[in-house]
């Protein structure tokens, strides 16, 4: 009976997704159908999808089994046999536990942000579909249907970041976060070809490669670690993939929440945690995931100091964030980073809802300066706001201080002190450009009415559950020295994560150096910012503020350069060559026939004429013939 | 042989003048005489032949053409009299009506 639940937690948001497709296409093409028949389909769903999830989570906590559901065979091609099989390990329920809960919260955000939108059936057909997809990535129990699910997702997000489709600004976003993907999505699945090959064909799915990686050799298990690691950093948004991320921005807000919290970039992570097996055997491979992490970490926050529009400050802090999982999955500190991904998926999605109230409350404006200039009273969003700030800052007792600490003593426990000191200065600038966005936001002086904004309620309950999350989440694994219980790292105790024993006064010490920089970085924010003079703005130029000129650089280096290949092929290779070819034979047929249209010329002696050469040939002929005989 | 040769180098000419004449010519009644001149040609081998082999069956054919060609001519004259009602001129270039209507 429990093995069956599994395929409904996917089922589920697909059957929303279906419903919601078939009514939206009623709703335009017979019948107005009303927007609370999509928001009930739209978040009974998923919510429903969760609550299975829950049942799931708690008879594995009983029995301490592990689900696996084989559906169909879906390719049997002598070695390789591909079955639709879903796997329900700690790894996956833990994964799918807080996509589900968040993801229905999202949803039900959802329904109020896109209020009296046109497209409402066809956001959520998109939204559950998204969700859908990304819990068959999550439950795959090998990597070709983990693909199916990667590309779901990505196809979803395409959809979502182009929803409105009219602007071409949206849906060149969309288009790059496709392409970038794609890019990622090719060393994925040249990983998994390489994998499988370097395994001697011996199995595809998760289990048989865990149990068969002795078999390969060294190298190959190398290039394949490092082919996986470039998908996820196509989904994951690290260096040098992440450009499509703070494009992907211009998705409405529900969108961006979804895909930074709960959906989407967590698959990276999920899925170098999923081939821990491989990384485990290959520990160069995972330090140079590290130190991408690292980079991307600070990279990303760099650039979030001098962005002036909300949620590309979001977006930046996202990838920063990722950052630090990748730190984790490197050095096999699995369950700190899947942790992380935990406690980030609630107070960034609480973050992202509230920017997106904050836009709605003032009039779809995103530039910080302006909103804060005409702020309004906002008290849930306010706090719940301020609540996000300080957990992703890493201030005790919030969540992302205990997560993110987690991965920082790992990282000083196994001596990587490039890597902590990294992930410090990053600590550091998080504290300061969320403080930095919160005190323009709501505390720096601004001459407006200040007339209290409705919340609507919908809006109002994931802010408060996702706040209850965001304090409280990281209490279910304290470090050792708090006395508390490793909830996580007991669940996910399957991955072998590595584990650092370090004296107290070590722990004391890096929980003394992550606390002060990020009280640091919100003093130098308080200071900046909180009497902020919204009359003279910051300087938009400048290095940090243009982004590295990393996108100006891809531009100029791929996309130029294949526009100008795609040009040469369109104007040389097609029109002077293939084209030019085709016409001129169509064009030597045409003169062909006008030439012969002079011989049937409708005059009768000249028909007369030819019938006497044909006469005279066949004579001849006859003659010949009857000489030779 | 010196006959045959002589009567049929006479009806070769003939021949080929006839049919210069249906191809060159344009006045459909030269036309109508240069068929009558082929159909004499072949007539002339037709009796040349007949009185060589000493058998009657080429000249009986002679006199047959003879015939129909007269009945023939008959039903031509109504013909070229009634193409030349239509156009007010025997010139064969005029009356070209098989060619189908194409712009070009």
């Amino acid at each position: 009976m429990n093995t069956s639940l599994l395929i409904w937690i996917i089922l589920f948001p697909l059957l929303g997704a279906l419903l919601n497709g078939g009514f939206y296409l009623y709703h335009i093409k017979i019948q107005k159908v009303p927007e609370m028949l999509f928001s009930i389909i739209g978040t009974l769903f998923p919510f429903l999808a969760f609550v299975f999830t829950l049942i799931l989570f708690m008879q594995m906590q009983e029995n301490a089994s592990v689900y696996s559901q084989h559906l169909f065979m879906w390719l049997d091609i002598e070695k390789l046999t591909i079955p639709m099989a879903l796997l329900g390990d700690n790894l996956s329920i833990f994964m799918s536990l807080f996509v589900t809960f968040v993801g229905t919260l999202i949803h039900l955000y959802a329904v109020a942000y896109m209020k009296d939108d046109e497209g409402f059936g066809k956001f959520f057909a998109y939204f559950n579909l998204f969700l859908a997809s990304m819990l068959l990535l999550v439950l795959a129990d090998n990597p070709i249907i983990l693909f199916i699910g990667w590309e779901g997702v990505g196809v979803c997000s395409y959809l979502l970041i182009s929803f409105y489709y009219k602007d071409k600004a949206n849906v060149v976003a969309g288009n790059k976060a496709f392409l970038v993907n794609r890019v990622g999505d090719l060393g994925f699945l040249l990983g998994v070809i390489t994998l499988f090959f370097a395994l001697n064909q011996t199995g595809i799915s998760f289990g048989s490669m865990q149990e068969n990686i002795g078999l390969a050799s060294q190298p190959l298990l190398v290039l394949s670690g490092i082919l996986l690691f470039v998908g996820a950093m196509g989904k994951s948004a690290q260096i040098p993939l992440y450009t499509w991320l703070p494009d992907a921005m211009l998705g409405p807000t529900p969108i961006s929440a979804l895909i930074h919290a709960a959906t989407m970039v967590t698959a990276g992570v999920y899925m170098v945690a999923r081939f821990h097996f491989l990384y485990e055997s290959i520990p160069n491979v995972g330090l140079f995931i590290a130190y991408i992490g690292a980079f991307s970490a600070l990279f990303a926050a760099i650039i979030a100091t001098r962005q002036t529009d909300i949620k590309k400050i979001l977006a930046y802090s996202t990838m920063s964030q990722l950052g630090y999982m990748f730190i984790a999955v490197g050095l096999g500190l699995y369950s700190s980073g899947l942790f992380h991904v935990f406690t980030h998926a609630f107070f960034k999605a609480m973050l992202f809802m509230g920017a997106g109230g904050l836009i709605l409350a003032i009039h779809h404006e995103q530039d910080i300066f302006e909103l804060g200039k005409h702020r309004k009273r906002l008290p849930i969003i306010s706090v719940t706001f301020l609540i996000g700030v300080i957990a992703i800052s890493g201030i005790p007792p919030f969540a992302g201080f205990f997560s993110k600490d987690a991965i920082l003593a790992g990282a000083f426990g196994g001596g990587h002190y490039l890597i902590w000191l990294m992930g410090l200065f990053t600590a550091f600038l998080t504290a300061f450009y969320m403080f930095r966005l919160y005190f323009i936001l709501f505390v720096a002086p601004s001459q407006s009415d200040r007339e209290q904004h409705k919340t609507p309620w919908s809006i109002g309950v994931p802010l408060f559950v996702l706040a209850i999350g965001a304090v409280f989440a990281g209490f279910i694994n304290l470090p050792a020295i708090f006395g508390g219980e490793h909830h996580v790292d007991t669940w996910l105790t399957q991955l072998g994560s590595h584990a650092h024993h370090m004296s107290h006064a070590t722990e004391y010490f890096l929980i003394f150096m992550s606390v002060a920089v990020a009280l640091g970085g919100m003093f130098v924010a308080y200071k900046r910012y909180a009497n902020y003079d919204f009359s003279k703005r910051e300087t938009e130029e400048g290095l940090i503020y243009n982004k590295f000129y990393v996108d100006e650089v891809y531009d100029a280096i791929f996309v130029k350069n294949t526009q100008r290949l795609s040009a040469f092929f369109s104007d040389v290779i097609d029109n002077k060559i293939i084209d030019a070819t085709l016409m001129g034979l169509s064009r030597s047929f045409v003169a062909f026939g006008r030439g012969l249209t002079f011989l049937q010329n409708a005059n009768v002696r000249y028909y007369a004429f030819y019938m006497l050469m044909g006469m005279s040939a066949i004579s001849y002929y006859v003659y010949m013939k009857l000489q030779g005989v | 042989m010196t006959t045959l040769l002589g009567y049929g180098t006479i009806a070769i000419i003939l021949f080929s003048i006839g049919v210069v004449g249906v191809v060159a010519r344009r006045n459909i009644f030269v036309i109508y005489m240069s068929i009558e001149l082929m159909l004499n040609a072949v007539n002339l081998l037709l009796v040349v032949f007949s009185k060589l082999h000493q058998d009657m069956d080429g000249q009986i054919i002679a006199m047959m053409i003879i015939a129909i060609a007269a009945a023939e001519a008959a039903i031509f004259l109504t013909v070229m009299i009634l193409l030349f009602r239509s156009k007010g001129s025997l010139d064969s270039n005029l009356f070209i009506k098989l060619k189908p209507e194409i712009n070009r």
